[in-house]
């Protein structure tokens, strides 16, 4: 999937990659994506819920080897 | 009185039709002002110790980070989380039986040990504060957990209101300048309205 910026939350633990995803979409225009890489398993829930609560859409989530991905669009 | 049978079938259909309709449109407009509503939370943060200086902080960055306003009232020992300096924040299991005692170095197996130490020992060995603190502040930096101080500077550029209990600052013999910039000092009666607005209100 496209992208046009990375956020690595790797080895960071709640709250830590939703604030940080919070700032980097910040810096982003409406309609933009981010790609999220992070560690934390709590990070698939909290992503869900921040994305619903937000407005800012979750493209996708996936999981591989212990890492998960998040592509998330900008409103 | 006077009504002709058609005026009061129309009369009777048109109530029917209102009874249908209201309590959808009553629901819409509801929804609609609860979806336009920025939710809002108010804490109020009394502990001055390591473990409890990180509730009101991941919980005021985090609402934030969703959009909410947030303001927390910091009061007794809670103004601790205020400090310039709040690397003396201090854990104690003392009396915390729920607190794992565990060591965050070596070997998996001896990381699991739980060290099961009776209060006597707690109370009466020196420094057992001390090296309690330094281990949690181990275990904090090994599983990638945010400082206090980084929680905190989040929370503020986040635009989460912190509010100094002035009482308290004068009781405990505090100066303005022992805290950190952009506070309100300020007491019960700034709060309270406030937190009467809230969605959220939590008493740490």
């Amino acid at each position: 999937m496209n992208f046009d910026k990375e956020l690595d939350a790797r080895g960071l633990n709640c709250p830590l990659p939703i604030l940080r995803a919070k700032k980097s979409l910040a810096e982003l225009q409406s309609g933009q994506v981010l790609r999220i890489i992070a560690t934390d398993p709590g990070s698939v829930k909290d992503f869900a819920a921040f994305a619903k609560q937000t407005g800012n859409e979750l493209l996708a989530s996936a999981e591989n080897n212990k890492e998960f991905e998040f592509f998330m669009k900008r409103k | 009185m006077g009504a002709t049978p058609e005026i009061a079938n129309i009369e009777e259909l048109v109530n029917r039709r209102l009874e249908e309709l209201l309590p959808q449109k009553i629901e819409e407009a509801l929804r609609q002002r609860e979806e336009s509503k920025t939710p809002s939370m108010a804490i109020i943060a009394t502990k001055g110790t390591l473990d409890w200086a990180y509730p009101p902080f991941i919980l005021a960055s985090t609402a934030a980070a969703l959009g909410w306003d947030v303001q927390i009232f910091f009061t007794f020992y809670g103004l601790n989380l205020l400090k310039k300096d709040v690397s003396d924040l201090k854990v104690s299991p003392l009396g915390n039986p729920g607190m794992p005692m565990k060591m965050p170095f070596g070997p998996e197996w001896f990381k699991g040990i739980n060290w099961n130490i009776p209060n006597i020992v707690q109370a009466g060995v020196p420094g057992f504060e001390n090296v309690a603190t330094m281990l949690m502040q181990q275990t904090i930096k090994n599983n990638g957990v945010a400082s206090i101080e980084e929680l905190r500077g989040l929370s503020q550029e986040a635009d989460v209101k912190f509010i100094a209990c002035q009482m308290t600052v004068d009781l405990f013999g505090f100066k303005h300048d022992d805290f950190i910039s952009g506070l309100d000092f300020a007491g019960a009666a700034t709060f309270l309205p406030e937190a009467q607005k809230a969605d959220v209100t939590l008493f740490m």
